[in-house]
């Protein structure tokens, strides 16, 4: 048997590249950019005679975040545990309903419309009713945290689950594969990349979802907190806040991004290899 | 050697026994009112361990053939038999290799090619050194934990035919195998099919585009026509085997290939001017 003379390029293991792919460069410009963005704010705010009102510079920011830390830590973990629990519960449902629709023609055919009318539908403006509802506690953020980050999850869940190349399934079947087989060994596996691609749209939306509720009505969380200071005029408290919401945002972000990389190594590594090989 | 056991544990039957049998195959799609009719009334016998090629022009229903050959796909009428049983749903005894290698990107080429001993709950401790040696004799010695990202169009396609013959299946069915690798590849990948087809004599039924792959490869071509699709010519390939390249410039190579083009021009298909 001759050796394959296509395997050129494929000589050895390719290492694996470190998150975010590319090296030093990889960390170093975004983090110039953002200090330079910084600098430049904390310059103007200081020598331009600007108003701490309007904008305090991000070394009061800081300052105020700082002494108000345990306040803000309670607050957060309020927030947070409305959005990861509407996250939660979107991925729950979202997941399944996906899946359903894609097996289920008469639930795609009753189900799909409504739920396209129910996602043009802007959730602030439901969340007043929610409330209503549901009262001004955790729950009726939970939900609008999950009614406006759930879509993408089943959108997301269907497109991957249509994406599976039909070669790959009429193979599994000609194995003897049982539908629930051709999902799990084939139908599923290739939808995780698409999936997760839905969650991490969801994850940042949850986020909006808490705040909105919290907005609408409450009494803590970050959202609250933004009112309150605005109430005050304490804008250097309210951009506290939305520091600190930036913050929860990204880590829930970034853990999501993580499980992206356990459970969809293959996927996550073939792009790195690409972009390397076209990149650098 | 474990895979040289594997191999030939099928009971020879007699010659005149067909392996597959097609009788008055139809197949007609129905679509907005309009039904287009793929197949057209096709019979055809394939003995064991005979190597069959069907040539023919896109879209003439070669591979939909196939497909009702594998049971994947019903036929709209008539019947198809394999070792005299009645094919009705997929019948799994069988290798099956697309033009695409479907291979699964989440699984490694190893976990690739044993697919099967996890969809058939078998031991895959058992078949683990099949694989290897499959891969070992495709030339993927020490690929077994690449992801198939990392490899190129052949090797991806030489995992695919290991995945069909891990299983020692009786019969491979190949749709345009080598259709989608460039041509020193694919030339490549003649050699090895014949040489894997001399080792164990599977009977197989294979589905290209490409006259001289089908003489160079077969004991029998068929020509289907253009839509719908029927079998124009049956063609006994009387050449030597191991068949070697060099034989393409022969003129008993030739003469067959001519044959097969000639149809292709009574359909209309070639014009030279």
């Amino acid at each position: 048997m001759a050796a394959p003379a296509d395997s050129a390029g494929t000589t050895g293991q390719p290492e694996l590249l470190p998150i975010g792919g590319g090296g030093v460069s990889s960390y170093l410009y975004p983090a110039v950019a953002t200090l330079v963005l910084f600098a430049v704010w904390e310059i103007a705010t200081r020598y331009g005679n600007v108003s701490t009102l309007i904008l305090p510079a991000p070394s009061r920011i800081l300052e105020t975040t700082i002494a108000n830390f345990p306040l803000l830590l309670h607050m957060s973990a309020v927030t947070a545990s409305e959005f990861v629990l509407g996250f939660a519960l979107g991925a729950a449902i979202g997941m399944p309903l996906g899946a359903l629709i894609v097996y289920a023609r008469p639930v795609e055919m009753a189900i799909y419309p409504l739920l396209v009318a129910f996602q043009t539908i802007p959730k602030a403006a439901i969340a007043p009713i929610l409330i209503v509802w549901l009262g001004t506690g955790i729950t009726s953020k939970i939900l609008i945290a999950f009614a406006i980050s759930f879509f993408p999850i089943v959108v997301d869940t269907i497109i991957g689950l249509r994406s599976a190349q039909p070669e790959t399934i009429y193979l599994a079947r000609s194995m003897g594969a049982s539908p629930f087989q051709v999902f799990w060994h084939v139908r599923f596996p290739n939808a995780l990349p698409y999936i997760f691609g839905g969650l991490k749209v969801a994850s940042t939306l949850a986020v909006i979802g808490a705040i909105v509720g919290e907005f609408v009505s409450s009494d803590q969380g970050i959202g609250y907190l933004v009112l309150v200071a605005n109430g005050d005029l304490d804008t250097r408290l309210v951009f506290a806040c939305v520091l600190v919401l930036t913050l929860l945002g990204l880590v829930f972000f970034f853990i999501i991004e993580a499980c992206e990389r356990i459970f969809v190594r293959w996927h996550v590594s073939a792009r790195q290899a690409q972009s390397t090989a076209s990149g650098d | 050697m474990q895979a040289a056991k594997l191999i030939d544990i099928r009971t020879v039957q007699g010659a005149d026994e067909p392996f597959v049998r097609i009788q008055n195959v139809d197949k007609s799609y129905v679509s907005r009112r309009r039904s287009l009719k793929a197949v057209d009334n096709v019979s055809l016998d394939i003995r064991p361990g005979e190597f069959v090629s069907i040539v023919g022009p896109s879209g003439c229903g070669k591979s939909t053939l196939m497909m009702m050959v594998s049971g994947l796909i019903p036929t709209t009428g008539g019947t198809i038999a394999i070792e005299n049983k009645r094919i009705t749903r997929p019948y799994i005894d069988v290798g099956v290799v697309f033009q695409r290698d479907a291979l699964l990107e989440w699984r490694t080429v190893l976990a690739n090619v044993l697919l099967q001993m996890d969809i058939r709950r078998l031991d895959r401790a058992k078949y683990k050194p099949v694989a290897i040696e499959l891969l070992k004799r495709a030339g993927l010695d020490g690929f077994e934990n690449y992801y198939p990202w990392e490899l190129s169009g052949g090797m991806r396609q030489r995992v695919a035919l290991c995945r069909a013959l891990i299983g020692n299946p009786p019969l491979l069915l190949m749709d345009e195998p080598f259709g989608a690798l460039d041509a020193l590849t694919r030339e490549q990948m003649n050699l090895d099919l014949q040489r894997i087809w001399l080792e164990n004599r599977k009977t197989v039924l294979f589905i290209t585009h490409s006259i001289s792959e089908a003489v160079f490869l077969s004991d029998r071509v068929l020509v289907m026509s253009p839509r719908p699709g029927r079998i124009a010519a049956d063609l006994r390939i009387d050449l030597p085997r191991p068949r070697r390249f060099s034989m393409r410039e022969q003129p008993s190579f030739g003469r067959y290939v001519a044959q097969i083009r000639g149809q292709f021009q009574a359909f209309g298909l070639l014009n030279e001017d």
